[in-house]
C-alpha cells in the first residue's frame, strides 16, 4: 500500500500539532494556569495512524484519556482542547464538567468516557452491536492502555465483539507503563495482542511509533470490520515519554537513562525523518510547519485565557436529558 | 467518709445541668436539706438541698459549669476531713456506664424480628400512675399546631391515643364539638372589675373606717346615696365635690407632684398561664380556692420584686429606703363607693395557691366591707387592673410613697409572630409607672421584663 | 381490557414497543429461545428474531455496558438482569456510565435504556435470588428508578421507561409475577414516570409502599378497614424522581406515616420518605414516622421459616399499621 505524499504530510502535521499542544499543556501546568494535564507524548504515531484509517465523522470512536492526537486528528481544535484544559465555557467534551482529556466530541461520533478504565470498551461493543443490527457500514475504534486490558470489562467487551463478529477494532496502546507498573505485572503473555487467541479474534502487535505502518494496519482491520468479518485486536507498542500525568513523578519508578534512550525513538522525529528522506517536505518547510503549529497553539491559549468560566449554577444540570438546553 | 453532692437528673430525658450559684462556700457548715446551690437544667431550675449535715469540704463544679447528671458537684463531711481524690468521679460515671450497659443489654430483647424504626417508648410512669392527674403526655407536632391555632386547652381534650395521648383525631373531634360553653370559658376571667387607674388610698374610700376627729358624720351612707345637688350656671353644671372626690384629687395631685412619673409598657403572652390555669383550676377549686389571673400577676410581680429589690422601695431625703417585706396592694373596685387596695403581706412567701387564697379572701372581705385596717396598710407596691373596662394600657399614678405601680391591661387574643409563624395568642399589655427619682429606665424595664418573663415562662 | 398477570403485562409492553419501534431490543441471559427464566420474554424471540432478542454471554456488566453503547448509537435497549441479585457486576456501568453520561457530556450524549430486574424474596430463592437492591440505585442522580405493583402500572410504566431518553431501572416484584393480576388495556397507553398513586383513600394513617409491599399494604388496609381504621395507601411507583407532592398531600391529611419496604432498613429508601415528611410536614405529624422494613441481615435466607422471619408481609404490615393508628 502506497500512501500519497499529501496524506503523509497531513498525518505528520497532526502529530506535530498534537505534540506542540501537549507540550504547551505541560508548560501551562507548570505556570499554574491549568490544574491538570495527562499527556499523550510518544503516542502520536499510533493515534494519528489509526485516526486516518477511519472515516472521520462516520465511524465511531470510544477513546481514552491519552488520545489527544487521535482527537485532534478527528477534528478537535486546539482552542477546544485548551478550553477543556482550563475548565472554560465551550469545552465540547463536557461543558467543563470533566477533567481535561476526558474526551467527547459528538460531531465526529467520539463518545464521552470516564476515568475508571476499560468502561469505554464495552460501549464500543454495544455500538458495534447496534451497527450490526442496523446493517450500517460503520466501524468502531476503541482505544485503551495495556494496563487496562487487565479489567474484566475489557475482556467482556472483546468477548462480545468476537461472539457477534462486531465491527470493532480494539487498539491497545502499550506504552510500557500503567502509571508506574510495567506490563509484566499486568499480564503473563508477551503482548496484549496474545490475549486475542483466547477470545477468538485476530490479534496483532505492531510498532506504534511508525505512523505510516500503523495506518496500514488499521486500514486493513477497519476493512475487515466494515465487511462484516469481525473485530481485530491491535497492540501498538510505544513508550510513554512523559510522566503519567502532571501529578506524577516518574523518577520514582524509572531511570532518566531509560527515558532518554526512548526519546531517540520519538515517533514525531521518526515521521519527520521519513518525510525528509522521501523529500516530501524540506527542512525549511519543516520549520515553517513547526512555527505554524506553535502559532496555532499560542492563539488557542490566548483564546482560552480570554474565555469565561461557566456560571456556578450550570453545575446543577443536566441530570436528565429533558434538562438539556441545546443552543 | 464524706458524702458526695451530685448533679441530679432533673427530669426524664434531661442529661445535664448547670450550676447557677453556690449558696455556700467551701468551709461553710450546712444542715442536712439546707439549700446548697442552685441548678438549672433544660427542664427545671431548682435549689439542691444538702444530702448531709457537716462542712462543705470542696466544690468540684463551679458556678456556670454544665455537667452530666450523676457528676459529683461537691463533698460534704466533717471539718478537715480528706475528700476522695479527683478520680473519684469514677464511681458516679461507672454507675452511669453500668446503667447504659444494662440498657444496651436489654435492648435486643425488645428488637422485633422486623427491623422497625420504633418510636421512642412513651413514659411508662405516665401510664400507670392511677389516681394521679392525667399528664398530657406526648403532644404531637400536629396536635400542638391545632391547639395553638384554635386556642384549645389540651387538658380539656379526651385523649384516646397510646397512654391516653391526645391524638389529632381527638383534638379535631373536640374542636368540632366544643360549643359556646368553651367559648365563654375562654374569655379572660378577671375577677375584680375595676376602673382604669382610679385606685385611691383606702382611707379615702372608707372614711368611716378611717375616721379621724376632724371628720364629721356628713358622709353617712344615707347621705352618700342621695342624688347630688346641682347648681345651674351658664358655663354648665357644677357637681360639688364629695369628700371622697376631694381626697382622691388631693392624693393624685400630691403623687404627681411628688414623683416624676414615667410609664413603660411591655406585653406578655399569656398562653402558658391560660394552659396552666385551665389545667389546675379544678384541682384548686377542689381545695376551695378560686384560681384567678390576679394570682398569677401577683406571683409574677412578687418574684420580680425579689430580683429587683430597688423597685420595692420609697424615696426619702436621706436615701432610697428598700422595704424588707414585699407587700403588694391589689386595687379592687367597690363600684360607686370607689376603689380599695387590700394588701397581700409578704406576697413573695406564698405559692400560687397561697396567693390565690389570699386574693379570694381579701376580695371577699373588700366586697363585704369587712376589711381590717391592717388589710390595707403597709403596701410596698401596687397592681391595678384597668383592663376589665377594655383599657389596653394606661399610665397609672403611683400610690405614694411607693416606687411603682403595675397596670394590667385587657387580656386579648391577638395575632402575634411566633417562630416566624402567625399565631393567635392571649396577650396583655403591662404598664409600669415608676418614680424616676428611684429608678432609671433600664432598671424599670429590667423589672418589667422580669414580670413578663415570669408570666410567659410559667411552669 | 383483559385480565393479566404482572409478568404478562410486562411482556405485553415489550411486545408492543418492539412492534412500534424497531430500535427497541432485548438483551439478557436466557431471554431468547427460553423466553427468560420467568418467561417475561416468552414468544418474543420467535416473533422478532435473534438480533432483537439477544441471549447475552453470562456477564451482567456487559449486558448493561453493551446496552449503553447501543443506546449511545440510538437504539433503545431493554437489558434484563436475570435476578436483581446479579446486578452488582454492572454497578459501575449503571452508576458511573449510564447515569452520568448526560451530565458529563453536558447533554451531548444520552442513554435511553431500560434495565429490567426481578427483585425481592418470598420465593425460596435464598441469599442470591431474593435481594431488594433499590437502595443502592435510588441514591444515583441521573438514573430513574421505577417499581410497578400492578399489571396496569407494569405495562404503562414499562412503555414510559422504554420511551424515556434516560436510563431507567425497572424493578419487577417477582413474587407478584403471577400472584398479582389485574385489568390491562390492550394497546398503547403509558403511566408517566414520576407521580405516585394514591391507591386507597383513608383518614387515620398513610402506608407508603411499592412493589410487592404495596400489594400487601392494600390487603392490610382492607383488614384494618374492618376494624374501623381508615388507611390511606400510597403506591410510590416511581422511587426516583420521587413524588414529593403526593407524599406530603397524604401525610398532611392523615398525620401518620408507615413506610414499608422489603429491602433492609438501614440506609433504605424508606429513610428518604421519612426525611421528606420530617422536613416538610413536621407540624402535621401526629405520630413518629415509622418504617417497617426487612431486618438488617445480609440477605434473605433460604429455609422457609427463616425466610418468613425475614419477609415483610400482610400480617406484619397490618400489625404495624394498627399499632400506629392507636398511637
Amino acid at each position: 500500500m502506497d500512501l500519497s505524499s499529501e496524506l503523509m504530510r497531513e498525518m505528520y502535521w497532526m502529530m506535530l500539532l498534537s505534540r506542540r499542544l501537549d507540550e504547551r499543556a505541560w508548560i501551562l501546568h507548570r505556570q499554574g494556569k491549568i490544574a491538570f494535564h495527562i499527556s499523550g507524548i510518544g503516542h502520536e504515531a499510533a493515534q494519528v495512524g489509526a485516526a486516518f484509517a477511519l472515516r472521520k465523522g462516520e465511524d465511531w470512536v470510544t477513546p481514552y484519556y491519552r488520545d489527544l492526537a487521535l482527537m485532534i486528528s478527528l477534528g478537535l481544535t486546539p482552542k477546544e482542547y485548551v478550553l477543556s484544559l482550563m475548565g472554560k465555557v465551550g469545552d465540547p467534551s463536557s461543558g467543563a464538567r470533566q477533567m481535561p482529556s476526558h474526551f467527547s466530541l459528538r460531531r465526529v461520533n467520539a463518545v464521552s468516557h470516564s476515568a475508571p478504565v476499560a468502561t469505554q470498551a464495552v460501549h464500543a461493543a454495544g455500538i458495534g452491536l447496534a451497527i450490526k443490527m442496523k446493517n450500517a457500514k460503520q466501524v468502531v475504534l476503541t482505544t485503551i492502555g495495556e494496563g487496562s486490558t487487565s479489567q474484566g470489562e475489557w475482556y467482556e467487551a472483546v468477548n462480545w465483539a468476537a461472539i457477534h463478529q462486531l465491527p470493532v477494532v480494539f487498539l491497545v496502546q502499550n506504552n510500557q507503563y500503567a502509571i508506574s507498573v510495567p506490563p509484566e505485572m499486568q499480564m503473563a503473555v508477551k503482548s496484549s495482542a496474545d490475549k486475542a487467541c483466547g477470545l477468538g479474534l485476530p490479534g496483532i502487535s505492531i510498532d506504534g511509533t511508525d505512523v505510516f505502518g500503523v495506518y496500514k494496519s488499521f486500514t486493513e482491520a477497519f476493512e475487515t470490520a466494515r465487511s462484516g468479518k469481525g473485530p481485530t485486536l491491535i497492540e501498538a507498542r510505544m513508550y510513554r515519554i512523559t510522566p503519567h500525568s502532571s501529578d506524577d513523578d516518574d523518577r520514582t519508578y524509572r531511570s532518566r537513562e531509560e527515558v532518554e534512550e526512548h526519546k531517540k525513538k520519538d515517533p514525531l522525529l521518526l515521521a519527520r525523518q521519513v518525510l525528509l528522506d522521501k523529500s516530501i517536505i524540506t527542512e525549511a518547510e519543516m520549520d515553517t510547519l513547526d512555527k505554524k503549529a506553535k502559532e496555532m497553539v499560542t492563539e488557542a491559549v490566548n483564546f482560552g485565557e480570554q474565555a469565561p468560566y461557566p456560571q456556578a449554577e450550570e453545575a446543577g444540570y443536566p441530570i436528565y436529558f429533558e434538562e438539556v438546553h441545546h443552543g | 467518709m464524706p458524702t458526695k453532692v451530685i448533679m441530679p437528673k432533673l427530669g426524664e430525658s434531661v442529661v445535664e445541668g448547670t450550676v447557677m450559684n453556690w449558696l455556700k462556700k467551701a468551709g461553710d457548715s450546712v444542715e442536712e436539706f439546707e439549700s446548697l446551690l442552685e441548678v438549672e437544667s433544660a427542664k427545671v431550675n431548682t435549689e439542691i438541698p444538702s444530702p448531709a449535715a457537716g462542712t462543705l469540704l470542696k466544690i468540684l463544679v463551679q458556678a456556670g459549669e454544665t455537667v452530666d447528671a450523676g457528676k459529683i458537684l461537691a463533698w460534704i463531711g466533717e471539718s478537715g476531713e480528706q475528700v476522695p481524690a479527683e478520680s473519684s468521679q469514677e464511681p458516679a460515671d461507672m454507675e452511669m456506664k453500668h446503667r447504659e450497659q444494662q440498657e444496651q443489654e436489654s435492648a435486643p430483647a425488645q428488637t422485633a424480628p422486623q427491623t422497625e424504626s420504633k418510636p421512642a417508648p412513651m413514659d411508662l410512669e405516665n401510664q400507670i400512675a392511677a389516681g394521679r392527674d392525667r399528664d398530657l403526655g406526648f403532644i404531637s407536632p400536629v396536635v400542638a399546631k391545632i391547639a395553638s391555632e384554635n386556642q384549645v386547652d389540651l387538658t380539656r381534650v379526651n385523649g384516646t391515643g397510646q397512654g391516653g395521648r391526645i391524638s389529632k383525631k381527638d383534638i379535631l373531634s373536640y374542636i368540632k364539638n366544643r360549643g359556646e360553653v368553651e367559648a365563654e370559658q375562654e374569655a379572660p376571667a378577671w375577677e375584680t372589675p375595676g376602673e382604669g387607674d382610679l385606685f385611691r388610698p383606702t382611707e379615702m374610700q372608707f372614711p368611716e373606717r378611717f375616721a379621724t376627729r376632724n371628720e364629721t358624720s356628713e358622709s353617712t351612707s344615707g347621705e352618700a346615696k342621695k342624688p347630688l345637688q346641682m347648681k345651674s350656671s351658664t358655663a354648665g353644671q357644677l357637681i360639688p365635690h364629695t369628700k371622697i372626690r376631694r381626697r382622691i384629687a388631693d392624693h393624685m395631685q400630691m403623687s404627681k407632684r411628688t414623683s416624676p412619673h414615667v410609664t413603660t409598657v411591655m406585653e406578655a403572652d399569656m398562653q402558658n398561664i391560660f394552659f396552666h390555669r385551665a389545667k389546675n383550676k379544678q384541682s384548686f377549686e377542689n381545695q376551695g380556692v378560686h384560681l384567678t389571673f390576679t394570682a398569677y400577676f401577683l406571683v409574677a410581680t412578687a418574684r420580680a420584686l425579689q430580683k429587683y429589690p430597688i423597685v420595692n422601695s420609697s424615696w426619702t431625703e436621706e436615701g432610697i429606703l428598700l422595704k424588707t417585706a414585699i407587700n403588694i396592694g391589689m386595687a379592687a373596685s367597690l363600684g360607686e363607693e370607689g376603689l380599695i387596695v387590700p394588701v397581700i403581706k409578704n406576697a413573695d412567701s406564698f405559692s400560687l395557691i397561697g396567693i390565690a387564697r389570699q386574693v379570694n379572701s381579701l376580695g371577699d372581705r373588700a366586697r363585704n366591707h369587712s376589711l381590717a385596717p391592717d388589710d390595707v396598710a403597709d403596701g410596698t407596691f401596687t397592681i391595678t387592673n384597668h383592663g376589665t373596662a377594655g383599657s389596653l394600657f394606661a399610665t397609672p399614678i403611683i400610690n405614694q410613697p411607693q416606687c411603682g405601680i403595675l397596670g394590667v391591661g385587657l387580656i386579648q387574643k391577638r395575632a402575634v409572630v411566633s417562630a416566624d409563624a402567625i399565631a393567635i395568642r392571649p396577650m396583655v399589655y403591662l404598664s409600669f409607672s415608676f418614680d424616676h427619682r428611684i429608678l432609671d429606665g433600664s432598671a424599670a424595664d429590667g423589672f418589667l421584663a422580669e414580670v413578663v418573663k415570669n408570666l410567659e415562662k410559667w411552669n | 381490557m383483559a385480565e393479566m398477570t404482572l409478568v404478562e403485562a410486562i411482556r405485553d409492553a415489550m411486545d408492543e414497543e418492539m412492534e412500534r419501534d424497531e430500535n427497541v431490543f432485548i438483551v439478557g441471559e436466557d431471554v431468547g429461545q427460553r423466553g427468560g427464566v420467568f418467561r417475561a420474554t416468552d414468544g418474543l424471540f420467535k416473533k422478532y428474531g435473534a438480533m432483537r432478542v439477544i441471549d447475552s454471554p453470562l456477564a451482567e456488566l456487559s449486558i448493561v455496558g453493551v446496552g449503553i453503547g447501543a443506546a449511545l448509537y440510538g437504539m433503545k435497549p431493554i437489558c434484563e438482569i436475570q435476578f436483581a441479585d446479579f446486578i452488582y457486576p454492572a454497578f459501575n456501568q449503571i452508576v458511573s456510565e449510564a447515569s452520568k453520561m448526560t451530565y458529563r457530556s453536558n447533554g451531548a450524549w444520552s442513554v435511553p435504556m431500560v434495565i429490567r430486574a426481578p427483585y425481592g424474596g418470598g420465593i425460596g430463592g435464598g441469599l442470591y435470588h431474593s435481594q431488594s437492591i433499590e437502595g443502592f440505585f435510588t441514591h444515583v442522580p441521573g438514573l430513574k428508578v421505577v417499581v410497578p405493583s400492578s399489571p396496569y402500572d407494569a405495562k404503562g410504566l414499562l412503555i414510559s421507561a422504554i420511551r424515556d431518553p434516560n436510563p431507567v431501572l425497572y424493578l419487577e416484584p417477582k413474587k407478584g409475577y403471577r400472584l398479582i393480576r389485574g385489568e390491562v388495556p390492550k394497546g398503547e397507553f403509558t403511566v408517566p414516570i414520576g407521580p405516585a398513586n394514591i391507591t386507597k383513600s383513608g383518614e387515620d394513617l398513610t402506608i407508603f409502599a411499592y412493589g410487592m409491599m404495596h400489594f400487601y399494604a392494600q390487603k392490610a388496609a382492607e383488614n384494618l378497614e374492618k376494624e374501623g381504621i381508615s388507611v390511606e395507601v400510597v403506591d410510590l411507583r416511581t422511587l426516583v424522581p420521587v413524588d414529593q407532592d403526593t407524599i406530603l398531600k397524604s401525610i398532611k391529611k392523615t398525620g401518620k406515616a408507615l413506610i414499608v419496604h422489603e429491602d433492609n432498613l438501614t440506609g433504605g429508601y424508606g429513610g428518604e420518605i421519612a426525611a421528606i415528611i420530617a422536613e416538610h410536614a413536621f407540624t402535621f405529624l401526629d405520630a413518629p414516622v415509622r418504617r417497617l422494613a426487612g431486618p438488617d441481615v445480609p440477605a434473605v435466607p433460604f429455609s422457609h421459616p427463616m425466610q418468613e422471619w425475614f419477609m415483610v408481609n400482610e400480617e406484619k404490615i397490618t400489625n404495624a399499621a394498627r399499632e400506629l393508628a392507636h398511637y
